[in-house]
């Protein structure tokens, strides 16, 4: 096993990309047999899906996504199953790997699909067994049942997953524990190896097979997708040392194992299938999992009781199970694992991954119910439970939620379990999804990836973590009654798993190699292509053909943002001068140098990567090349060995051919009635004042050169002569609103320190000038022009901080009348709602931008505003928009002076354009972000500062070569703040794909969400809402139904199957649909929809990500060091005598429950009653204990993350203010009718089945 | 019966006018034969320390369309308590408080020697005096440190409760709120825009917030406070003010090279006059304008910035080059008429060696009675004493100025009244005594003038509308009233009345008695006016054909050659400036301005005036020559070598440094008086400024006339004029061919 694994793994992270390739695949077959048996297991493992039947519990699944998937299931499962009986008992692990390899390398689905076949009777044995759940599947089940039987040796991997847990106890361990899981689950080799498929069909083979396959490789793939680097070596570690610590375990636990293995089988089937089932039916595959649990249907007997307590009655027959029936479902769980090398070198690494996940998953829960799992090892059966979880992670692509089923089951078990609580469910779970979880992995290895991933964590690290959670779990349970939430993906377990393995730096030198997710802290290593912090692709291996592309749907875009500003311990882009002729290019395409450019004819010429012309290298920049054809300075030179760098640009890359002057900031501050009462004009003032010590510079030890102007107005506009030589400020007011201009020059802009007294003087006296104002109106046209005419009198870029309160309603240019009309929502004429309502912000921006100036905008609004037009000028110069409704100077100040400090003091660069080169055959056809436009190509932004991200959209012109990849140089011309003209260039390329399953197994869903949401924000201007969200919907459907048709495995139509980077598709395009542009609820103003609208187009994948899935922490127990693992966005997640944080980027929640323990009370908020908490407080009160301490910590670094302040606001359970925060529990009904994330995953399942059909 | 020669001088001192005939034909036939019209220069304000104003209001006449003032030439019938009007003969009953007139108790109205009398009438509140000063900062240094502390010292010589206001210009325009404490505030309005006055007041925030729509807010308070923003009392703002002037900076947009600054000055003194209408409409108000230069922006606009193109020429003027004349007159003309209708008046101090574009803006203070001063830098004395002089006090410490007068002319049925020459606007008052021929400002009975100072004069041309065949009865006499009510300068309202008569005659009885009551002199400046007036709005050849048509006078070669008719070496902008002084100075003025005067110092006798001639140059005279506009003191050639090597300084040349000193001091004298100031120079024989005696004196001798040269009689003109002797030989001939 180790053996086997540790050479697998090494192949796959040395080459992972390669081998992924194709070559992965070769290999896959001669090594993968294992993976593929695991695959096969994954077949079995889903067969589980079958199980539902047998399982009783499924039956609650079923009633969820029944329709669909008991049926076909059934049917399905029922082929399968003979099929894979077959393999199992058969070379299983040999000849059915390999089969699976091949459907698995396809792509989970794909190469499922021929596994599906010999899945499917291992699903239908599966159902059989798991009758009980799921009758119908059952019919397969029995097959697995026999699967079952290799499960064993998944056993022997929950064992050590039990042990692991046990042993290595929580989250550090994951990473090492993650390694563990798979070499673990290879130890299991009877997992891995066999333990996926092998184990499954060939549940004995599995243990033997497991080891002799490579399924390791499988697992190392896995673990490379997943968890990067680590894993591997964790993995080796594993098998070695896992032998022996988790031997320890596993030697203890590995005895029972093989029994437990065996109960477990049953009990992690029957759970699992009917757990997988329910979510399988989303993902098929997963489903399959179950069935081939349910193939162990041995367990069924077990199963079947479990199947309908599902969670805990699989508790108690788990524990029985467990000790035979529940290790196969472990094993299945492997198995998914293994699925993953199926896959194909990718496939495999993916399917690893998700199957790792998915085993993972099935770990943490494992953890935390292996500890119940320890106490009574065979107990650990209950994860019988497990395979709920299992199911839940047999789903794969469902798997997350099969986590969180787990849980759920768990729950029940936690109680059962000395692990009980949180641990339990997630020990359950993990534990079936080791054993059983994995095979669901491996049927949905696409999904399952993930799943397993978490599971692994959970099972190693994570545990403890999912210990955590498993407390929420407990409500889950009632869920089951219709599709358990549980047993659907859960995007924390997704999150989680993904942790769990990324715990080594993630370099970059790899093509097409997809980058942790964005949830996860992860350093970087530049080799070549960007860090993912400055692009993120939605699909790392792009379809060679258009007509590919077409077909997935899959939009291919990438996420950049070129100024992103980047940890302490990566170094920023080196900055590279070439002299005055300025940077080199390519002669055609103009495209800068890169590590894409090949140097030949011994070194004097080098051709362009992007559009193969030959340009001669300047006699200047020649170098030798040495024998591999690399210049030998190549890694002397960042442009020829970093993906990101930058040139220092020459005068020819200046406006007019003269290089810049130091840009300038100007503060226009409404000093109407309103502003003045509202008490912002002293504030900001105020602020001012310190604040202009910290203006943007590059060097810290250097006074910044960045000059400042001010002026204030209302109906007119007042400048401010604050020449250091004058004794006061000198105030010209400008009454001719209709003609801008700006009244003076010298002594406008000053540099700070010159100027400090006067400055000081001035501010002092604004708010005094003005605190008895009655003027009431404003303009604001003309106060934008007014700085962009300061600029120009300066000749120089800049950016413009205006605070404005009102609508502009006196008589000037881009005067606006209010024409908020909510009876418009719903009809054709929405869209008028987002459009701007005059022109002339149009034209005022496209002059703003020639001249370089960006404008932030602050409203502090108490009535509409009409942000959709006062938002054009910012939206279009790359700047902001900060919004504070009803401002109120004690509440919102910190906000407000958090949000100004941040946007002043950030690094920027003015006067910008952007360019997206890319190789031949696929072009940057469409942008989205805060940017200007006067052609196709260029991107101009007048102000670009580090949270500002760009959405670019690729097409193909053309087809795309395997070889080649696909190339992308992104150049950003910029003005540094300190008036330095520069070239930020960064290059991406990644991977081509002749085969859709690759395309699928290399996406992030992440940032496809980005992508859409993008889309859709845009796309309301131009159309009616409701069509907007239809568009989403059939796309996304017609993704996930091109996926099913050519990837997955063939199952019945009633699955539903996910791929495993997509399993959150639904959740979060659900939540996209639901957000407020696209489906406002009644007390959503249509500022806020227009703010929202224009605040998205500039997010980068991080930022949206929380935004549309918000963080929920639980906050009952805190350790220093680690954030207690979050939990579901829904209700049900949170328990009445909890706490809970929850953060979407822009708002900050502390939900207290009715029923929460005066301690918890008093470490908070110092106060022993719930009655006396004060709803008002924007920060908890600084006490003297760690709890408190600790949560403030959090809190503050939940902000230090965000580019904008978020004002904690404190939510007591059935307190009035608990809508709103109700309102961003995503995963539940929302007020204004958005579907919950199970109906909705239902929807989209009849969507899909539609497409199919 | 006193000479006429005297009569004028007393009828001059007591009702300051000068009539060109002091016995009127009697009839429009032989009136129209004598060619120079009944006219006269008139002076309403003409200083009478001897006359203290009564404190009650005047007596009119009841009928609607007479309204003429209760003068001592009425007929009064003490018993029935009625006086009869001597311009329409309607009987007016006496107001009650005449209740106790009586032969021997008679107002001082009816007494003769009040025909010009002076009411104070007590109506309203008194408003103050506006000073709004509109600074040009486009100057160099020097002189806007010059005039900056000329400002800041007129300052002091306001009276307290005087409102002062301040507006900047260069390329942008800046009205500076005067109220504020701490930052100092100011408006600012783009250069290049032409604003209506409604809008520059609602820009100003000076309109009531009514007129924008909005409700709910107390516009009473604000209204008061609004208008006091940007002019305050001197009392209050004086060191604000004082501080704001010595702060100010020199335009701080940068001028490229090859480029005038960019000067506002149109739209810097909208801004003023919309200031002004906005808030004291009808309210005396000065606004001074201090230029450094030609308006080079937006409306208004003289000239361009590029340096490359020079200012318009009397050349370009009469090539049609000058491409913003027309449109800049049009607008200055425009801007003095709203000006002028709410009665303030505009000052121009021109200070820069080139033109400023004066001709364009000459008619701000023509409408408006404003002064126009120009000088070549404010940093010279002949500014900052012309400026100081404008604050210039009578002997009851008041100003020497008066403002938002009206002047309306009343004339017994033989006359009617054709028009005004002078610092005035016409009312369009059409009443019965109104001509049909107009001459000057016409076509009215009644003129606005903004400002009048004592020496303000303005022409008056009748005409005799008695038809030959009606003779006016023996010892008939035409009365012509001039009522004149203005703002005196210590805020009081003022009516002047002079009532004046004069003898019907028959020209073909009496034609001696007419000749002999010709005023040569009056004559001589009415006729220029005419000319000057014509010359400002005809064709410069056309005028001079006119008038040699009309006049065979000597004075006329005189008048022909000054510079109000020629504009030969003179920029249009000095062609301006002295038009300007010529129709608004008295007899006496007018007179120098037309025919300087010489004196000549010599060691053979007192100063004499000698004949302007080139003759009168000779090397051992010292001559003083006042053309008004300057003062020259030319050396002749052997007195500057005399002075040159020092005598005057020796104790045995004692009498030689007298004589040097005499002119000296002559000179003083008028330097002391007048107003502007003129240029001064003192020069010598050979001097290069011995030009501007040069080009004054007849070219008896040039270098055509070979006979004069070796004489040892003065020096030869180099000149292409003719003579006085070549004119009056062409125009003796002209005369008798022409009555051929």
């Amino acid at each position: 096993m180790n053996v086997n694994q540790p050479t697998p793994m090494a192949s796959p992270y040395g080459q992972p990309q390669p081998g992924y390739g194709q070559p992965g695949y070769a290999p896959l077959d001669g090594g993968y047999p294992a993976p593929y048996a695991p695959y096969n297991g994954p077949a079995s493992a889903y067969q589980p899906g079958a199980p539902p039947q047998g399982y009783s519990p499924f039956t609650s699944f079923p009633s969820k996504a029944v329709a669909a998937n008991p049926v076909s299931d059934l049917s399905s499962p029922l082929d399968l199953g003979p099929a894979r009986g077959p393999p199992v008992s058969g070379a299983p692990p040999v000849s059915a790997p390999q089969p699976y390899n091949q459907y698995s390398h396809s792509r989970g689905d794909m190469q499922n699909g021929p596994p599906l076949m010999t899945q499917a009777p291992p699903r239908p044995a599966v159902p059989q067994s798991y009758n009980q759940g799921a009758v119908n599947l059952s019919g397969g089940h029995p097959s697995y049942s026999q699967h079952y039987g290799p499960p064993p040796s998944m056993q022997q991997v929950t064992n050590q997953m039990t042990g692991m847990q046990i042993t290595s106890g929580p989250p550090t361990p994951a990473g090492p524990g993650y390694a563990p899981p798979h070499s673990s689950q290879p130890p299991a080799s009877t997992a891995y190896s066999a333990a996926p498929p092998p184990s499954y069909t060939q549940a004995p083979p599995p243990a033997s097979s497991a080891p002799t396959q490579p399924p390791p490789p499988s697992g190392p793939a896995a673990s490379q997708q997943y968890y990067g680097g680590p894993p591997p070596p964790s993995q080796q570690p594993f098998n070695s040392s896992l032998p022996p610590t988790s031997q320890q375990q596993f030697t203890s636990s590995a005895p029972p194992p093989p029994a437990s293995q065996q109960t477990f089988p049953p009990a992690s089937q029957q759970t699992f299938p009917p757990a997988s089932q329910q979510t399988f039916p989303p993902a098929s595959q997963q489903t399959f999992p179950p069935s081939s649990y349910s193939g162990p249907v041995p367990p069924p007997s077990q199963a079947p009781a479990p199947p309908v307590s599902q969670p805990q009655q699989p508790f108690p027959p788990a524990q029985p199970p467990f000790s035979s029936a529940p290790p196969p479902v472990s094993q299945p769980a492997f198995v998914s694992g293994p699925p993953p090398p199926a896959q194909g070198s990718f496939p495999p690494r993916a399917p690893p991954p998700s199957s790792q996940p998915g085993s993972f998953p099935p770990p943490t829960s494992i953890s935390s119910g292996q500890y119940p799992g320890p106490m009574p090892p065979h107990q650990q059966p209950p994860p019988s439970q497990p395979p709920p979880y299992l199911s839940g992670p047999p789903p794969s692509g469902v798997q997350m939620p099969p986590t969180s089923m787990a849980q759920s089951n768990h729950l029940p078990p936690g109680p059962q379990g000395p692990p009980g609580p949180p641990g339990p469910l997630q020990q359950p779970q993990s534990q079936p999804g080791m054993q059983g979880g994995y095979p669901p992995q491996q049927n949905g290895a696409f999904g399952q990836v993930r799943g397993p991933q978490p599971g692994y964590a959970g099972p190693y690290p994570g545990q403890p973590n999912y210990g955590a959670p498993a407390p929420a779990p407990a409500p889950a349970p009632p869920a089951q009654k219709r599709l358990d939430p549980d047993a659907i993906p859960s995007p924390i377990q997704v999150i989680e798993d993904d942790k769990a393995k990324s715990n080594e730096p993630f370099t970059t030198g790899v093509r097409g190699q997809a980058p942790p997710l964005v949830t996860t802290n992860f350093q970087v290593k530049d080799q070549g292509n960007a860090s993912p912090r400055f692009i993120r692709c939605t699909a790392y291996n792009m379809p060679c053909t258009a007509d590919m592309a077409k077909q997935s749907q899959v939009p291919l875009a990438a996420v950049i943002k070129p100024l992103a500003t980047l940890p302490p311990d990566e170094s920023p882009p080196y900055l590279v001068d070439h002299g005055e002729s300025g940077p080199i290019r390519c002669n055609r395409c103009k495209a800068y140098m890169c590590p894409y450019m090949q140097f030949i004819e011994g070194g004097r010429r080098f051709q362009c990567g992007f559009c193969s012309c030959v340009t001669e290298v300047p006699p200047h920049y020649f170098q030798h090349l040495d024998h591999t054809g690399k210049r030998v300075d190549c890694y002397d030179r960042p442009e020829l060995s970093l993906g990101s760098y930058e040139f220092l640009a020459t005068v020819d890359y200046c406006k007019n051919n003269k290089l810049p002057q130091p840009p300038a900031f100007i503060f226009l501050i409404d000093v109407s009635y309103n502003a003045v009462k509202s008490g912002m004009v002293n504030i900001v003032c105020q602020e001012l004042k310190t604040l202009l010590d910290y203006l943007p510079r590059e060097n810290p030890e250097m006074d910044s050169v960045v000059r400042v102007g001010f002026v204030t107005y209302n109906k007119v506009l007042h400048f401010y002569n604050v020449k250091s030589s004058l004794a006061q400020p000198q105030m010209l007011v400008v009454s001719d609103v209709s003609d801008m201009f700006v009244p003076l020059l010298d002594g406008f802009l000053v540099n700070v320190n010159e100027s400090r007294l006067v400055i000081e003087s001035l501010l002092d006296q604004i708010p005094e000038m003005f605190a008895d104002t009655r003027e009431t109106e404003t303009v604001f046209g003309p106060v934008i022009q007014a700085g962009l005419e300061a600029l120009k009198a300066a000749d120089c870029a800049g950016k413009l901080f205006v605070f404005h309160t009102s609508l502009p309603i006196a008589e000037a240019p881009g005067k606006l009348k209010n024409r908020e009309d909510k009876k418009l929502i719903g009809t054709d004429k929405e869209k008028s709602l987002f459009q701007p309502q005059v022109g002339f912000y149009n034209t005022l921006a496209k002059e703003c931008v020639a001249q370089g100036c960006c404008v932030d905008l602050f409203l502090f609004p108490n009535q509409y505003v009409d942000v959709a037009t006062l938002g054009v000028v910012p939206v279009s110069t790359g700047g902001s928009v900060y919004k504070y409704t009803y401002f109120q100077a004690q509440a919102d100040k910190e906000r407000f002076l958090n949000d100004l400090r941040r946007d002043v003091q950030k690094l920027v660069g003015f006067d910008a354009v952007m360019r997206v080169r890319t190789s031949t055959g696929i072009r940057a056809t469409d942008f989205f972000g805060s940017f200007f436009m006067s052609n196709t190509t260029d991107v101009e932004l007048a102000g670009l500062d580090c949270d500002k991200a760009i959405t670019v959209e690729f097409k193909h012109d053309d087809k795309l070569s395997e070889e080649t990849g696909a190339l992308m140089q992104c150049a950003v011309l910029y003005t540094s703040c300190s008036g330095q003209r520069r070239l930020r260039v960064h290059n991406m390329a990644v991977n081509c794909c002749s085969q859709l399953a690759d395309l699928y197994r290399n996406c992030e869903t992440d940032t496809i969400i980005n992508f859409f949401s993008k889309y859709a924000f845009r796309g309301v201007l131009s159309n009616p809402t409701k069509a907007v969200r239809d568009t989403l919907v059939n796309q996304c459907a017609q993704i996930l139904a091109c996926y099913r048709k050519n990837c997955a495995s063939p199952s019945s139509a009633g699955q539903l199957i996910l791929p495993e980077c997509m399993k959150l598709l639904p959740v979060y395009l659900n939540c996209v649909l639901k957000s407020d542009v696209l489906l406002p609820g009644a007390d959503v103003s249509l500022d806020d929809r227009a703010y929202l609208r224009q605040l998205i187009s500039c997010m980068d994948v991080s930022e949206s990500h929380v935004f549309f899935y918000p963080r929920l922490l639980p906050l009952t127990k805190l350790e220093s060091g680690s954030l207690p693992m979050a939990v579901r966005d829904s209700e049900e997640r949170l328990s009445k005598g909890g706490v809970y944080l929850l953060e979407t980027g822009l708002h900050l929640f502390l939900w207290v429950g009715a029923n929460v323990q005066q301690e918890l009370l008093l470490n908070i908020f110092g106060t022993p009653s719930f009655s006396q908490i004060e709803p008002s407080m924007t920060n908890l009160p600084v006490l003297d204990n760690p709890f408190s301490q600790r949560l403030r910590e959090i809190i503050d670094s939940f902000r230090a993350q965000r580019s904008r302040y978020m004002k904690l606001m404190v939510v007591k359970q059935e307190d009035r203010t608990e809508l709103i925060f109700r309102h961003f529990l995503v995963e539940d009904k929302s007020a204004s009718g958005g579907a919950s994330y199970v109906d909705f995953l239902c929807h989209m399942h009849k969507e899909i089945r539609q497409l199919l059909s | 019966m006193a000479t006429y020669q005297e009569f004028i001088q007393q009828n001059e001192d007591r009702d300051g006018v000068r009539f060109s005939w002091n016995l009127w034909p009697s009839s429009r036939l032989e009136a129209t034969r004598l060619v120079v019209p009944v006219s006269c220069l008139f002076t309403p304000l003409k200083e009478r320390p001897d006359l203290p104003p009564v404190q009650y209001e005047p007596v009119l006449c009841s009928r609607a369309n007479c309204k003429a003032v209760l003068n001592p030439l009425c007929q009064v019938d003490f018993r029935a308590k009625i006086w009869a009007c001597n311009f329409c003969f309607q009987r007016n009953p006496f107001p009650p408080s005449y209740a106790g007139i009586s032969e021997v108790n008679q107002p001082a109205e009816l007494m003769p020697q009040f025909s010009t009398i002076e009411y104070i009438v007590q109506r309203g509140p008194p408003t103050p005096l506006i000073f709004l000063y509109v600074v040009d900062t486009c100057l160099e240094e020097e002189d806007l440190q010059a005039l900056k502390e000329s400002l800041q010292m007129s300052l002091s010589l306001l009276p307290p409760n005087a409102l002062v206001g301040l507006i900047t210009f260069g390329r942008m325009v800046q009205v500076h709120e005067l109220s504020c404490e701490g930052i100092a505030k100011s408006y600012v309005f783009r250069g290049t825009k032409d604003l209506s006055a409604k809008q520059i007041q609602e820009m100003l925030g000076l309109t009531k917030p009514a007129a924008s729509g909005q409700q709910g807010r107390p516009p009473a308070p604000q209204d008061a406070a609004a208008s006091c923003r940007f002019l305050q009392p001197v009392h209050r703002v004086d060191m604000n003010l004082t501080d704001l002037l010595g702060e100010l900076q020199r335009d701080p947009w940068p001028v490229p090279q090859g480029k005038r600054p960019l000067r506002s000055t149109g739209v810097a003194l909208s801004v003023a006059v919309g200031l002004l209408e906005g808030t004291f409409p009808n309210t005396g108000a000065r606004v001074m304008l201090f230029i450094g230069g030609p308006p080079t922006q937006g409306p208004g606009m003289v000239v361009g910035d590029e340096l490359k193109t020079p200012i318009r020429s009397w050349h370009d003027i009469q090539k049609d080059n000058a491409r913003h004349l027309k449109k800049a007159t049009k607008y200055y003309e425009a801007m003095a008429n709203r000006s002028a209708v709410n009665g303030h008046s505009i000052d121009i101090y021109a200070c820069a060696l080139d033109q400023t574009g004066l001709l364009e803006m000459k008619c701000l203070s023509n409408l408006t009675g404003g002064h126009i001063v120009m000088g070549d830098s404010f940093n010279t004395s002949l500014f900052k004493q012309t400026f100081q002089r404008v604050f210039s006090k009578d002997y009851n410490g008041d100003f020497r100025m008066a403002f938002g007068s009206v002047m309306e002319v009343k004339t017994s049925r033989e006359l009617k009244v054709c028009g005004a020459i002078g610092p005035c606007v016409s009312l369009n008052s059409k009443g019965s005594c109104v001509s049909e021929n107009e001459m000057g400002v016409g076509g009215t009975s009644q003129w606005k003038v903004c400002s009048l100072n004592p020496s303000t004069t303005l022409g008056m041309y009748f005409e005799v509308v008695n038809q030959h065949n009606a003779p006016v009865p023996q010892g008939g006499r035409g009365v012509i009233q001039f009522v004149t009510q203005y703002q005196h300068s210590n805020t009081q309202r003022r009516i002047r009345v002079s009532t004046i008569a004069r003898n019907w005659a028959d020209a073909q009885s009496q034609i001696q008695h007419i000749e002999s009551s010709f005023d040569q002199e009056a004559a001589a400046v009415l006729m220029a006016r005419l000319g000057v007036f014509r010359a400002e709005s005809e064709e410069g050849p056309d005028v001079l054909r006119w008038l040699d048509r009309q006049l065979i006078r000597l004075f006329m070669f005189h008048l022909r050659r000054s510079p109000f008719l020629q504009v030969f070496n003179n920029s249009p902008d000095e062609s301006s400036y002295y038009r300007h002084h010529f129709v608004r100075q008295d007899l006496t003025q007018s007179l120098i301005m037309v025919q300087p005067i010489l004196y000549s110092y010599s060691f053979y006798g007192p100063p004499e005036p000698v004949l302007l001639d080139s003759s009168s140059i000779l090397p051992d005279r010292i001559l003083l020559m006042d053309t008004f506009f300057q003062l020259v003191i030319y050396h002749g050639e052997t007195i500057a070598q005399w002075r040159k090597a020092g005598y005057q300084e020796m104790a045995e040349y004692e009498n030689f440094k007298q004589l040097l000193q005499a002119p000296l001091d002559d000179a003083q004298e008028i330097l002391q008086t007048r107003f502007p100031m003129p240029r001064y120079v003192d020069t010598e024989h050979g001097g290069s400024q011995a030009r501007f005696l040069l080009s004054k004196v007849n070219p008896s001798q040039t270098h055509n006339n070979l006979y004069a040269w070796g004489q040892e009689t003065g020096a030869p003109i180099l000149t292409d004029d003719v003579s006085l002797q070549v004119f009056m030989d062409h125009l003796k001939k002209l005369a008798v061919s022409s009555s051929a």
